[in-house]
């Protein structure tokens, strides 16, 4: 091994790779880009969501209680549905989504309660609307709570307690630092993004330095000169590594100015809208913008064998391909296999446990979920580190391995 | 120097089994001469050239170039060998200089020395315009100089051409040989492969012919016209080869 050598080649590469558009939007706009986007994505959608929900009223109709002025009166009354005379093709209309739901009262209702008898109210809805949904859940609403203030009307009439039917309340309160709930919402989210764009940095250069230079012959040309083949592959792989940890770090410095700059922008802005499903939003955007800065760079560090994993693998298998087509051929469909365990890990409920530690993707996923909301598992982030780094080297070895293979090289 | 012994090269393939690229295949070629590599495209020419230039490894046999086995001394074979071919392009986003800094750099040259080669090279091939332009910019024959100059960096003392002119026009491919023959006046030992007769009979002062693999004939071209009894050096090709081919038939 001559490091002389390994530096003159990534030298030469990383200058190559620098000039090419191509890499250059692959590795820095579309990482630099993609954070604030999405962020301007979820918020455009959440205040959308809470303006939605402040302009639309559900529209309901209320069949009978001619009778029973009192049920009739109150949901008349209330401000959450909106009450449309009774018409007889309340069904089509329903089916049309001009109504959301139908309150059928039964005929005595109100009578029915003076007395203390059964009665029946049936809603009728479209079954999986949306809409049709969040108007059957304000009729139940308003029934419960009007059923709620007769049994209280009846305790007291009997000279009971409203206690004596609810003898104890029940309230959540979240006690956990803000940067942990940050956690445990983008937990998953941020490593996905991490190893993904780890990925997609290093896809590009790893196919332009393999079998783009053999489709180009400029393989050829660099195999006669006197450099070492292990020379070769270790500056071409570390100016793979390269485009992979400056994407990452790219989406880093994005991500962390979008956070400390455009998160409380909007998070306020969305809170101006004053409704309460705006405050819920504005919440989970603050919530998301504050993680834990030491389990961020935990992550980073738990990115940065991955990294060095991709890159061999991604360096080995665009080495074996003829050209920068065929490669992108064998290499796209790999994306999938880095999104799905990644994507598995970010599903709420999968823990990481040993066996899951150690397979490759699927255990960073798992690992960094935990770093950014502040749990630190010592056992599990060594065999994680260390399982990764031998998969990198095993790679790694395999690369150099396929670089001294005549059939690779000059595969026709 | 170089010196060709029973060099052989057999190519495993699943599909149609063993392909016997080159055959026991030996010759040598002294310092100051050009030995011309005749044959057919698929005889095996290409591939004798990688062998020596260290790029495959022989099945059997073997080779020295300047006095280094290409098998146990690839790297020092390497560094005293230009090998110019169609197939060894150049890099499209490095300029002139900097293909000629990387490669000086890879063969061990300090920087002020490259430089002091670099000058010496673009005085000799007129490549001042463009030294310090982009290649992926480059005309055929702005490439083919900086290819020329990329071979002659390292200063080697063995030069390998594997069809060097291949898709060219004229004036790049007069370039190309007239540089052939400079390297000859300069006392370098030349090896160059081609099918084209005419560079053969203008080029080459020894001619092996090889044609499956396997090192038909050689020898000087008067000692050719005198074996085969004829004059052109395409009538001694298909002589030597033994095989017409096969004539249109009417219909």
């Amino acid at each position: 091994m001559n490091w002389s050598n390994i530096f003159t080649v990534y030298a030469k590469e990383l200058r190559d790779m620098l000039r090419d558009r191509r890499t250059l939007i692959s590795m820095i706009v579309i990482p630099t880009l993609v954070m604030p986007g999405l962020l301007a994505v979820v918020t455009f959608i959440s205040v959308q969501v809470a303006k939605d929900a402040a302009a639309a009223v559900p529209t309901i109709m209320i069949l009978g209680g001619e009778d029973s002025p009192q049920v009739n009166a109150a949901l008349r009354a209330g401000t959450k549905v909106k009450v449309v005379p009774t018409a007889p093709d309340w069904k089509r209309q329903i089916a049309d989504k001009q109504l959301r739901a139908v309150v059928d009262i039964p005929l005595g209702f109100d009578r029915a309660l003076e007395r203390g008898e059964p009665a029946t109210v049936r809603i009728f809805n479209y079954s999986g609307e949306l809409r049709s949904g969040f108007a059957v859940s304000e009729v139940r609403r308003f029934l419960s709570d009007y059923a709620e203030k007769r049994v209280v009307a009846r305790l007291a009439e009997r000279g009971l307690p409203p206690s004596t039917l609810k003898p104890f309340d029940v309230a959540t309160e979240n006690v956990a630092p803000p940067e942990k709930v940050g956690g445990n919402i983008i937990g998953g989210f941020i490593p996905y993004f991490f190893l993904l764009l780890c990925f997609t940095g290093a896809m590009y250069p790893a196919m332009d330095l393999t079998a783009g230079e053999k489709e180009r012959g400029t393989m050829e040309t660099i195999l006669c000169s006197p450099v070492a083949r292990l020379d070769l592959v270790l500056g071409k792989f570390l100016t793979i590594l390269t485009a992979s940890l400056g994407t990452v770090a790219c989406s880093l410095v994005s991500m962390g100015l979008t956070f400390a700059v455009g998160g409380p922008l909007l998070a306020q802005r969305i809170a101006g809208t004053g409704t309460a499903a705006a405050r819920r939003g504005a919440e989970q955007i603050t919530a998301m913008t504050t993680l834990d800065p030491l389990g961020l760079v935990a992550v980073l560090g738990m990115v940065v064998p991955m990294a060095v994993l991709f890159a061999a693998v991604l360096f080995v298998i665009s080495l074996f391909a003829k050209s920068f087509k065929e490669a992108q051929s064998y290499v796209s469909p790999l994306i999938i296999v880095i999104i799905l365990p990644a994507v598995v890990g970010a599903l709420p409920g999968v823990e990481l446990n040993a066996r899951l530690a150690l397979v490759p993707v699927l255990n960073v996923s798992l690992v960094s979920k935990q770093l950014v909301s502040g749990v630190w598992q010592w056992d599990y982030l060594a065999l994680i580190f260390g399982s990764t780094c031998v998969y990198a080297v095993a790679a790694l070895f395999l690369a150099v391995r396929m670089f001294n293979r005549e059939n690779v090289i000059f595969r026709t | 120097m170089i010196e060709v012994r029973h060099l052989t090269k057999i190519f495993p393939d699943r599909k149609r089994g063993p392909i016997h690229a080159v055959e026991d295949v030996s010759f040598s070629v002294a310092p100051g001469q050009i030995y011309g590599l005749l044959g057919a495209n698929g005889a095996g020419k290409t591939t004798t050239l990688r062998l020596l230039a260290t790029l495959l490894q022989p099945t059997s046999g073997g080779a020295t170039v300047a006095g280094f086995d290409v098998v146990t001394a690839a790297a020092q074979v390497r560094g005293r060998v230009g090998f110019l071919a169609a197939s060894t392009a150049l890099y499209g986003r490095l300029t002139a200089r900097e293909t000629l800094q990387y490669f000086g750099r890879l063969n061990g040259i300090a920087d002020a020395e490259i430089a002091a080669r670099t000058r010496r090279l673009a005085d000799e091939l007129d490549m001042h315009d463009f030294l310090d332009r982009r290649c992926e910019k480059f005309s055929t024959g702005m490439k083919q100089k900086t290819s020329i100059a990329r071979t002659l960096i390292h200063d080697p003392d063995v030069m390998i051409f594997d069809e060097p002119t291949l898709g060219l026009d004229i004036m790049a491919a007069r370039t190309i040989v007239r540089f052939v023959r400079d390297c000859r006046d300069r006392g370098k030992t030349v090896i160059y492969s081609t099918h084209i007769m005419s560079e053969v009979e203008k080029l080459c002062d020894v001619v092996g012919i090889i044609h499956d693999g396997r090192l038909l004939a050689a020898g000087t071209l008067p000692e050719l016209r005198e074996r085969y009894r004829e004059q052109e050096m395409e009538e001694i090709f298909v002589r030597c080869v033994g095989a017409e081919p096969p004539r249109l038939r009417a219909n």
